[in-house]
């Protein structure tokens, strides 16, 4: 009888494991067909470096893809750190009381709508920025990302916390016996070990920062222009989709939007894999456990 | 006679509410769903219309969304909405892809905005031009203080967009360095806190918070854009897919009844009757 119940059960997870990845291709393979007239016409290169001038004919979406690596990197650049140091905090400098304070805020700051960061990132961080810098009008890649910082940050730091608590508690053990600090404990034995955990968290903050759609629209100020420095205003691909999606269907500019979720995609891919990557390179030189 | 009195007072007051109600009546004893999305610029006469017909008959439900002109008709096209509100008149392309009835029902000004604090209060079509197509980028040099001027402009889809391009850029480019907002109302938030921006909203949006501006001499108003002397001026279309029938004619038969046309006029617009 059990092995009856065990087979449906191993077929269910293959069919609904079966059903995801071909949804993921699937996807793919419906942006390629939707897209492949904007690029089969030789205006691949133009679609990828191009200006976006849809008066006279140009439907480039270089400076949303620049504007979508540097809104989403230089948020994960303030988010790591402050996620990293958080996590450390609730499981090893305080993990009493306070520790358990924070964590609570932190689990109720994951369930809090994007809308209400972008909310208030515009009336409390936008004219702050703008003061402070005295420069442009205060929606810019920088405000976006910090906001986009605090929003990818809630669910880091948890995804930090249970990896951290993954690792055997005899490990920990053995490095205070033998006379070591918890802080040592930390970085010599926690953090080694933790290492795939810390690699999904980062993966999952990652693809969620760069699909963002709304941090941004709120608060990069959708300029259609290749951002200088993180003082500009800048627009997302997300942003862009969002933005274009309105125009008429069998327009120029509703086709090109395409292209933008198709690199949206393979950037995000790409991301994934360079993370991956650089995380099992270093994973070599770690001790084996 | 007490009994008399009484059924005078009922009589009277019955009469009373009977000629209160007058454009509202086609909805009595009706219920349903109104759905409707599109221009930005429509949503505070929607509001008030629905609800004054929500407060007189709790069983229509009117839902109302923004989303612009190009999605209004996009999804009252494809059926997702009953009413698709569109701040220009629809291409002949767009009547004839999705055989969309057309009902306009006000005429509306766009207005050139800047924040209260900044001192201009005037400008010329060439200065208009100049300032979105990037040549002008100092307040100082329109009469302002000495401060960069940050543009403000909406996305493709926008009816009060096109109008304003049309009208006001003539055609003319729009820098790249313009922030792009998503509705009226993120408009007037934008500028009502940015002291150097400059932007344009739909005349029925102005309040305290944003200064409009005159253009070419002309300030706008419900008044100068009746008589045609302001210029950036454009209709308030309500479409349908197809002739409308029951709940959504009768909205439309109201926005364009007397009592209508009087909230179109409250709310800042030129009525069309």
């Amino acid at each position: 009888m059990r092995r009856w119940h065990e087979r449906v059960v191993v077929r269910l997870l293959f069919v609904s494991t079966l059903a995801s990845a071909l949804m993921t291709i699937g996807i793919f393979g419906f942006m390629i067909v939707n897209g492949f007239p904007l690029f089969a016409g030789g205006h691949f290169f133009e679609i990828m470096t191009g200006p976006w001038a849809p008066h006279r004919g140009m439907y480039g979406i270089a400076p949303m893809l620049i504007g979508s690596l540097a809104v989403s990197l230089l948020g994960m650049a303030f988010a790591l750190p402050l996620s990293l140091g958080c996590a450390i905090l609730i499981t090893v400098v305080s993990p009493g009381r306070f520790g358990l304070v924070v964590r609570r805020i932190v689990e109720s700051m994951t369930g809090m709508p994007t809308v209400v960061y972008g909310f208030v990132g515009i009336f409390l961080l936008v004219p702050w920025m703008r003061t402070i810098f005295e420069r442009g009008t205060g929606m810019c890649v920088l405000s976006a990302s910090l906001m986009l910082a605090v929003l990818v940050s809630p669910t880091m730091i948890l995804l930090f916390c249970d990896a951290f608590a993954q690792v055997p508690l005899s490990y920990g053990h053995a490095v205070l016996a033998a006379g070591g600090t918890k802080i040592q404990r930390f970085l010599h034995v926690t953090l080694p070990c933790s290492r795939q955990g810390i690699v999904i968290a980062v993966t999952l903050s990652s693809g969620r920062a760069i699909g963002d759609t709304l941090i941004a629209l709120m608060l990069a100020g959708n300029a259609v222009q290749m951002p200088g420095s993180v003082l500009d205003s800048a627009r997302t691909l997300t942003s862009h989709i969002a933005l274009v999606f309105a125009a008429d269907n069998e327009s120029p500019e509703f086709k090109a939007i395409f292209a933008c979720g198709l690199s949206l995609y393979l950037v995000t891919t790409i991301l994934m894999l360079i993370i991956r990557g650089a995380a099992r390179g270093r994973g070599k030189h770690a001790p084996e456990y | 006679m007490k009994k008399i009195l009484l059924s005078v007072v009922v009589l009277s007051l019955w009469l009373c509410a009977g000629a209160m109600a007058g454009d509202l009546d086609g909805f009595q004893g009706e219920k349903g769903e109104i759905r409707i999305a599109g221009g930005t610029a429509h949503i505070p006469v929607m509001k008030e219309a629905a609800r004054r017909i929500g407060e007189r008959n709790p069983k229509i439900q009117i839902s109302i969304a923004g989303g612009g002109s190009g999605v209004g008709v996009k999804q009252v096209g494809e059926g997702l909405v009953d009413i698709g509100n569109t701040g220009k008149k629809p291409s002949d392309d767009e009547v004839a892809r999705y055989g969309l009835y057309l009902c306009k029902w006000a005429i509306d000004g766009v207005a050139i905005i800047v924040n209260p604090a900044n001192t201009v209060g005037a400008l010329t079509q060439e200065q208009v031009s100049d300032m979105y197509a990037g040549k002008i980028t100092s307040w100082k040099d329109v009469g302002g203080s000495d401060k960069q001027i940050s543009l403000y402009t909406r996305d493709e889809s926008s009816g009060t967009r096109e109008v304003f391009w049309k009208a006001a850029l003539k055609e003319g480019t729009v820098a790249v360095n313009a922030n792009f907002v998503v509705s009226n109302g993120a408009m007037k938030a934008a500028v009502s806190q940015d002291p150097s921006a400059i932007g344009y909203v739909s005349v029925g949006h102005i309040d305290a918070s944003v200064a409009p501006v005159s253009f070419n001499g002309i300030a706008p108003s419900p008044q100068t854009v009746k008589d045609g002397t302001y210029t950036i001026a454009r209709g308030l279309y309500s479409n349908t897919k197809g002739a409308p029938t029951g709940l959504n004619k009768k909205f439309l038969d109201y926005l364009l009844s007397k009592e209508g046309q009087q909230i179109v006029a409250e709310q800042g617009f030129i009525p069309v009757q």
